[in-house]
């Protein structure tokens, strides 16, 4: 055993450190609202710094940062523990080490599209031009994502694409759709689907927006009507889409914004030594220091889940259950820890983004809105549960 | 990063698992909490026939020269195991801050001893006013002739009854720090002034009261420097906390065991309970405590081994895992329902357990306030 990185692990962090330091804005502190774990936000931050997002992406790509954990016959560096130090780095920083298209989609097509596929999209989102969404949930099919009724008709060289998708966040930034539809309306479950990539000029497309919880536009309605999709855009095999998304789905839960939990600890240990209430600094409460203790220690916990699974994917191992208690465990302490903080402001906490006396710039406050949607989002706490018990301890299923 | 253990360390695992499976089964456990045998002597010698007391104990002082990583790796075992007997007390209390304090002479007479599984060892820390921390340490030692006198009482010294040596942590003066003036002292157990009382606690683990009268000890009979023990006994803390904290995951691993074994046997509904989301989601939520908690100790076990500062990952360790048990235990429960509330059901033996796991060495606030000091409050 060896909990510590290597030499080379540590310079690495460094200069993904320096990287942060000198090409975000300097007030980027004051704009970035990402909470740990949350699904509400990032799009919609994005969306308000377009120019500078694009413009880090390709940074980040020339550097060869975004293709870290694919193999290296696709042109990465076949080290997932390089990517989670820079995912670490970076969220530590409330700012995107990658996206959909390189952290999601790329590290599944490198496992199973042809070698064309590969060659056209993997260079272009290494270099962080491509933007994806995730085109899996329907207004009727959530968790059942075998129940989608988007429908795919073979129209010889394309597929014809007719139905809806829901919580797409990002469709509205992004330049494709990562979309899984019905291509055999007659095939048991989880054997009549498709994965393809839609490009979104494509006419035919509507996408509308949804105004989450914090009052900001992540999410979308996307509607297809008619939309044709060649057929070289199909990922993987033709009815083969569900085993392609339970793949992506592996690397998506990878999605904690590690380091953005220890920022928001850090934050409140300053917060707390430097308010006084009731005439006592906050930090001398005992109840107080045993909150941010108890939430230090999760933490540390969560990074276990984070690195293991890193490590087991590193090894070729698929991290079956680790991915899915990394997602579960993450996503309910992105709650805890938004409840913590809040008790820890007390009144102040009400306060919004912008009110005078909101402490730590109201970050808490829409923190605490967003928390709700990770233990939501990407498979519900319920069915990660239902993956470790069945796939992970060997529940039988009824 | 690296999260597996050597190729010994897995050969060490497996065998300790196969060797207490047979020998000592959890009917031997019950027999043993119920008999009040001092401890099972013949799973004694066997223990020390396959090294274990000197696992840790360097090669020069009879032992195998193992690392803190491998005593964790065995108490795990233990843990699951449940395996009463002298071994943490002795090894974990005795042997190390012996190993870590002690003169030449001292290693020489004691560690080869504890090696051979010859002698018993024990801590005598805690007294009525305190749960082990130095300010409240009254128990004293007075210099007397070309030695000691000491006096006062202990409470709940492990095999204080049985063990041959007792490592007492008294005080011989006053500093700055509630730390300075402390001295810890090898007592020969047996020596005149010594009154032992049995402790009733609930996993009848031997525990103790000692109280000591004008008992007389020569002046090399004191462990490191006089007044200046405290460091000893916290470093002897810190490494006994991350071993009851391997044990109490063994425990939990145990508990999860069954119940996962139970939830696919028992039917209600015409269907195994393991099949109904409620029993799965109990089960999955068990296993990430468990797992979540494995990183915290092995962090904290490997930092130990190495060399390194390890005081927030102790502590953190000891937080955490002292609860999972617990929630792990309850969540068991919940899943054997009436069969596991009964004494003839193995569960109670690991109910138990949990709660005093906990609670031994500091239980979860205690820690989580050494966890507030390192982040710097």
């Amino acid at each position: 055993m060896r909990f510590d990185f290597t030499d080379e692990e540590k310079a690495f962090r460094e200069e993904v450190e320096d990287f942060a330091r000198t090409e975000l804005p300097p007030d980027w502190d004051e704009k970035a609202l990402y909470w740990p774990a949350g699904y509400g936000t990032f799009p919609g931050i994005e969306a308000s710094f377009k120019d500078m997002y694009d413009e880090l992406l390709r940074k980040l790509g020339r550097k060869g940062w975004l293709s870290l954990g694919w193999p290296k016959e696709c042109g990465g560096m076949n080290s997932m523990t390089r990517h989670v130090i820079l995912d670490d780095v970076m969220s530590y920083h409330r700012a995107p080490g990658g996206d959909v298209s390189t952290a999601i989609a790329a590290p599944t097509l490198a496992l199973i599209a042809s070698d064309e596929m590969k060659k056209e999209w993997l260079p272009r989102i290494a270099a962080g031009e491509l933007r994806f969404w995730l085109g899996y949930s329907e207004p009727n099919a959530g968790s059942d994502l075998a129940s989608i009724k988007t429908r795919a008709d073979d129209d010889g060289d394309a597929f014809v694409l007719n139905g809806q998708k829901i919580w797409s966040s990002g469709a509205h930034i992004a330049d494709y759709g990562w979309v899984l539809a019905k291509t055999d309306m007659n095939a048991p479950r989880y054997r009549g689907e498709t994965l393809m990539l839609v490009d979104n000029r494509t006419p035919g497309i509507t996408i509308r927006p949804i105004i989450n919880i914090c009052g900001i536009h992540s999410f979308n309605e996307v509607f297809f009507d008619d939309v044709r999709v060649p057929k070289k855009n199909v990922v993987g095999q033709i009815n083969q889409g569900f085993y392609c998304v339970m793949l992506a789905l592996q690397y998506e839960r990878l999605f904690v914004g590690m380091g953005a939990f220890r920022r928001v600890l850090e934050e409140l240990v300053r917060y707390v030594k430097e308010t006084k209430r009731q005439g006592m600094t906050l930090g001398k409460d005992p109840l107080i220091r045993n909150k941010l203790a108890a939430m230090a220690i999760e933490i540390e916990t969560l990074y276990g889940f984070y690195w293991r699974t890193a490590w087991m994917m590193d090894r070729g191992q698929a991290p079956e259950p680790e991915a899915s208690a990394l997602k579960l465990f993450g996503t309910e302490l992105s709650r805890r820890l938004a409840g913590t903080a809040m008790e820890i402001l007390g009144p102040c906490g009400q306060l919004e983004r912008g009110s005078k006396w909101a402490p730590l710039r109201g970050l808490i406050n829409l923190g605490y809105m967003d928390s709700i949607s990770g233990a939501i989002g990407a498979g519900t706490s319920e069915v990660q549960r239902g993956i470790i018990a069945t796939r992970g301890l060997g529940m039988p299923r009824k | 990063m690296d999260f597996d253990l050597t190729v010994e360390q897995k050969l060490l695992q497996e065998s300790a698992r196969d060797f207490l499976a047979r020998e000592c089964p959890r009917e031997r456990v019950r027999e043993f909490e119920e008999t009040g045998e001092a401890y099972p002597p013949e799973l004694w010698r066997k223990m020390a026939g396959l090294g274990w007391m000197g696992l840790i104990i360097p090669e020069e002082y009879g032992g195998s020269g193992g690392s803190f990583l491998d005593l964790t790796v065995l108490f795990e075992v233990m843990g699951f195991n449940i395996c009463p007997g002298p071994l943490f007390s002795t090894v974990v209390l005795g042997a190390l801050p012996v190993l870590a304090a002690g003169s030449e002479a001292q290693k020489k007479a004691i560690l080869p001893a504890i090696a051979r599984g010859e002698r018993l060892m024990t801590m005598a820390l805690a007294e009525p006013d305190s749960d082990g921390d130095a300010s409240s340490i009254m128990a004293g030692a007075t210099p007397a002739g070309d030695g000691f006198r000491l006096n006062g009482i202990k409470l709940f010294v492990p095999y204080g009854e049985h063990a041959d040596s007792i490592l007492w942590v008294g005080r011989t003066g006053h500093g700055e720090n509630a730390g300075d003036g402390i001295t810890v002292f090898v007592v020969k157990n047996g020596v005149p002034g010594i009154e032992k009382t049995g402790l009733k606690t609930l996993v009848r683990d031997r525990q103790c009261e000692l109280l000591f009268k004008d008992v007389r000890v020569p002046k090399d009979s004191v462990l490191g420097k006089s007044d200046l023990g405290w460091p000893v006994v916290e470093n002897t803390l810190e490494k006994a906390s991350v071993v009851l904290c391997a044990e109490m995951i063994g425990g939990a691993q145990a508990v999860l065991e069954m119940s996962l074994r139970y939830a696919r046997e028992r039917v209600q509904f015409n269907h195994p309970i393991g099949s109904f989301q409620a029993i799965q989601h109990y089960l999955a939520d068990m296993w990430m405590d468990i797992h979540g908690s494995r990183y915290l100790l092995y962090k904290a076990a490997w930092k130990i081994s190495e060399g390194m500062e390890a005081g927030m990952e102790a502590a953190m360790a000891k937080a955490r895992i002292g609860e999972a048990f617990r929630r792990v235990t309850l969540q068991g429960h919940q899943i054997f329902g009436g069969i596991g509330f009964t004494k003839e059901h193995d569960m109670h033996l690991y109910h138990k357990r949990s709660m005093t796991g906990d609670l031994q060495l500091g239980h979860g606030d205690v820690h989580r306030e050494r966890v507030a000091v390192r982040l710097g409050l």
